[in-house]
């Protein structure tokens, strides 16, 4: 182990001096990466670029960490790229050049500006190709913390990703004394389309923690028949995972050694962006609470966890407050528990945290595959001390209620329409229903794919190999595996908006779209039809319509779906103050729903953002008209 | 904001003009199939549902390919392509020695290989198979190649149909239907009916199934039995059963593409081909001790 101080900790009060310097380096000759190809030494780590024009050279080299290397896409140099530090208001140029011998792109997650610099080649622009430069200039109209990544092939998953931070026009709502940003992200030394092929032609291939003859998961013989009639795997929690990746911080692997100092006393405020391309991370900071402030770049009522699960693309933003000295550990634990990304908050320079270990893993349930008929995990009843049962219980008992959805199904539970009025709480019907006591055998008996439930915009075919029988609204849900643990998890229900909204209007149309897939064929879809199949009819839009968008996921993966170019609002039951987000995890077997007003004219990308879902076929065009009088 | 800077870049590029009026022309003709798309009608299915549908006159709009008016449909064209052909439209090679293997038996010992491959997408695929075995110091006992179309029919089945090639003894070629895919608890099914040039109909259908011991510790039970119409004498196969094989296989994945493994498998034949092997002077009944490696790239 060794000690790598973090370039980026910003403390408020020598932000000017730090601005000044960068403004300095103008002046000072092209560094290497900004002249050709590199082919040398990828730093890990990032610098930071601010000002009205920002210059990120696309190249590639050899990354390495811990005893892991092998090829990466750097951007100016470093893995991950340099953070885009900007303010609210400000005019910017961001220029991409690229020195690959391929067409590269950047996209500009979640921030607002004029869809055709969003950076998606053959939705937004055409691409870069090599050696061309491509600019997007445009006025920065938010604040919060954002990132960017390719949207070209799988560069993402190579490292041409890098955090972005756009400062308050005014005061910061969030008061805090320093600031770390946490760039979640992988490493693999296996190229991106090897791991795309694997994953094609060997169902669960990355995973070392299947079910075996002598696993010591706690599910009975009758539990692991009924998946084996199903054709499928409760294991089925990340596609890629430990044995292949390295979890990251601000590209560093565990063994880097990653240290972000504090003083006592001080508000930190942690940036969180999981800038992955398949990992969930679980994050704690055991015995420090943490307070979320910002979710996806928008200010939230601060609310306390002390542990939150973030999807791929998801931003959250922190405050700790260590009192006294010592070092704290941040474990990114991935969702499937294979792995963590590490980091310690030290006061003193060259002290390492104790890191938790790893927990089991978690396995899949039977409301994971939409026979829930309720939703069981959530994180409003455990973290009032209802929910910290061990998680063998827990999985006995959502198994029973989802058999016991079959007979008893409560339909008052599956209204949503609550839903649509703000105000009213989700979770009050949770924990009502009626148990029966049916034994294991009978839920195998259960339809897994009963296409009748299905809409009529859904293509039914091989793609599809699962339907959720009851997919309930689970944005209470805080992710698999932590709904059972002895503390405070933060779920969607939880978040609310800092400002209240009176002006939103009710929705003028609604729609549903399913998100499909075939875990076997690793074939993945919305209503059954790839990206290929539908790249010519994209989803559309009138200008400024309200739209209610209900996702409902056929299957048991949780996927985070992105939507380009603009804000949804969460539907999550907080009414004037529904949290607004670019990305939502859909849980397993489970609905999300949420309102846009599509006032962002132009095509945009709708997709999932696991990056090798969207290769697969999980991509859609969203496209908004033009207002009449532009 | 964004729609006045769209407006200015408009203005500023009158040559991209008619192509972004263009678009609009276009979706107009796709207007009926959008509304299919966009209008869930299937929202009825739930009550209390406090929005209305969009009228059909008004139905949604967005502009078809927005960024042809801005950069060109020309230059946006190679980019959609690829777009497409990467999300959905991959195509992949794969090639699996499902049995690769040396045979300790009673008389000579002998050998075995079973692989087959694909090249194709999700649902279309050309298939390959080839099996064959035979004992040292003699000529190959069977030989045999399949070429065939795959398609998927289901999300755990593909229907297979091509032909196959005989290699050996008194060759013939076979017009060949199947269905190859997984069945509930996991068993891989081949099931596959030939119908010869000589107008001889026979069948196989093997099944194996993978029990894990471990994460790299694999025991597969494995069983193959193949089926004839009538008689065919000069292949020394009766109608009926014609024989059956179970096999119990142990493999240590040291990757997973690379697997070695021991195992047991007993042969019998069955019926008229037990006569017809007897009368060629053969023991209908044999026990393999087996060696060898499953691999797969
Ligand atoms: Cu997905």
């Amino acid at each position: 182990m060794y000690m790598i101080k973090s370039n980026l900790a910003i403390s408020r009060r020598n932000m000017i001096g730090s601005l000044a310097a960068l403004a300095g380096t103008t002046a000072l000759p092209m560094p290497a990466w900004a002249m050709g190809k590199m082919g040398g030494r990828v730093r890990n780590g990032m610098d930071q670029l601010s000002g009205p024009d920002v210059d990120l050279h696309v190249g590639s080299g050899l990354f390495r960490t811990g005893s892991r290397s092998g090829h990466a896409i750097a951007v100016n140099g470093t893995v991950p790229g340099p953070l885009i530090r900007l303010r609210e208001g400000q005019d910017v140029r961001l220029n991409v050049h690229n020195m690959l011998d391929e067409d590269s792109s950047v996209h500009w997650h979640g921030l607002l500006l004029p869809f055709q610099f969003d950076g998606v080649p053959g939705i937004s622009f055409p691409g870069i190709k090599p050696g061309e430069r491509f600019t997007a200039p445009f006025k920065v109209r938010q604040h919060g913390t954002y990132w960017w990544h390719s949207h070209s092939g799988l560069q993402e998953q190579m490292g041409h990703y890098g955090p972005l931070i756009i400062d308050p026009a005014g005061p910061d709502p969030v008061q805090y004394d320093r600031e770390h940003v946490i760039l979640l992200s992988e490493f693999a030394a296996m190229h991106p389309h090897e791991i795309m092929k694997k994953l094609k032609v060997s169902e669960g291939y990355f995973s070392r923690q299947k079910a075996s003859a002598t696993d010591d998961y706690d599910f009975s013989g009758a539990e692991r028949r009924m998946w084996g009639r199903m054709r499928m795997m409760p294991t089925d929690i990340a596609d890629v995972s430990a044995p292949t990746y390295t979890y990251m911080i601000n590209g560093h692997g565990p063994d880097d050694g990653l240290e972000l100092p504090f003083s006592p006393g001080e508000r930190v405020r942690l940036r969180i962006i999981n800038g992955s391309a398949m990992t969930f991370f679980n994050i704690r900071l055991p015995g420090l609470p943490m307070t979320v402030v910002q979710a996806d770049g928008q200010d939230v009522q601060p609310v306390e966890v002390d542990e939150l699960q973030i999807g791929v693309a998801e931003t959250y933003d922190v405050i700790v407050q260590p009192t006294k000295e010592g070092a704290f550990a941040l474990a990114a634990e991935s969702m499937d528990r294979s792995g963590m990304a590490q980091a310690t908050l030290t006061s003193q320079p060259g002290r390492q945290a104790e890191f938790p270990a790893l927990r089991d893993p978690p396995l899949l349930s039977m409301t994971d595959m939409g026979h829930g008929g309720m939703d069981h995990g959530n994180g409003a009843h455990g973290h009032e001390g209802h929910g910290a049962k061990p998680a063998a219980a827990m999985d006995h008992s959502q198994m029973d209620h989802g058999k016991m959805g079959h007979g008893k199904m409560d339909h008052s539970q599956m209204d949503h329409s609550k839903m649509s009025h703000g105000a009213m709480k989700p979770d009050t019907n949770l924990g009502a229903a009626p148990m029966d006591n049916h034994d294991m055998a009978n839920m195998g008996g259960m339809k897994m794919r009963d296409t009748s439930l299905l809409p009529d915009s859904v293509k039914v075919g091989p793609g599809i190999d699962m339907v959720a029988m009851n997919p309930m609204d689970r944005t209470g849900f805080p992710g698999l595996g932590l709904d059972n643990v002895p503390h405070r998890v933060l779920n969607y229900r939880m978040l609310k908006s800092l400002k209240m909204d009176h002006h939103k209007r009710s929705p003028d149309r609604e729609m549903q779209l399913h998100l499909t897939g075939n875990m076997e064929r690793y074939m993945w879809s919305f209503d059954g039809k790839k990206m290929s199949a539908v790249g010519d009819d994209p989803i559309r839009f009138r200008y400024d319509e309200r739209v209610r968008v209900k996702l409902v996921n056929d299957t048991m993966m949780a996927h985070p779906i992105h939507l380009h170019g603009m804000f949804f609002e969460v539907v999550n039951g907080q009414g004037h103050h529904q949290p607004k987000k670019h990305t939502v995890i859909v849980q397993p077997g489970s609905s999300a729903t949420f309102d846009v007003t599509t006032d962002e004219p132009g095509d945009w990308a709708f997709h999932c953002h696991l990056l090798y879902h969207m290769h697969a076929g999980m991509m859609q065009a969203v496209s908004i008209e033009f207002p009449k009088d532009a | 904001m964004m729609h006045r800077i769209f407006a200015a870049l408009l203005a500023g590029s009158t040559a991209t003009t008619p192509l972004l009026a263009q678009s609009h022309d276009q979706h107009q003709n796709h207007s009926a199939m959008d509304h299919s798309q966009m209008d869930h009608s299937r929202m009825d299915d739930q009550p209390d549902q406090p929005a209305a549908e969009a009228p059909e006159a008004e139905s949604p709009s967005g502009p078809l390919k927005a960024a042809d008016a801005i950069w060109g449909a020309e230059e946006m064209l190679a980019s959609r392509e690829a777009l497409y052909d990467e999300h959905g439209d991959m195509m992949l090679f794969w090639f699996q020695g499902d049995r690769a293997e040396y045979r300790v038996r009673a008389g000579e010992d002998g050998y075995l290989w079973d692989v087959q491959g694909y090249y194709g997408g999700d649902i279309n695929k050309f298939w390959f198979k080839s099996e064959g075995e035979g004992s040292f110091g003699e000529p190959i006992e069977d030989a045999e190649i399949q070429a065939l179309y795959s398609r998927a029919i289901a999300p755990f089945f593909d229907l297979q149909a091509g032909v196959r090639q005989d290699l050996t003894g008194p060759t013939r070629t076979h017009a060949v239907v199947g269905i190859q895919g997984l069945v509930p608890y996991m068993f891989e099914v081949d099931a596959a009916a030939f119908l010869s040039d000589k107008g001889d109909l026979t069948a196989r259908i093997e099944a194996e199934y993978d029990q894990r011991l471990t994460q790299s510790l694999v025991l597969q039970p494995r069983a193959e039995i193949n089926l004839a119409a009538q008689d065919i004498p000069e292949l020394g196969v009766g109608a009926g059963i014609d024989n059956l094989e179970l096999g119990l296989r142990l493999r240590y994945e040291i990757v997973p593409e690379f697997a070695p493994y021991i195992g047991i498998e007993q042969e019998w034949k069955l019926g008229d081909s037990r006569d017809f092997a007897r009368t060629a002077g053969e023991d209908p009944s044999v026990t393999n001790y087996v060696v060898g490696v499953r691999f797969w790239f």
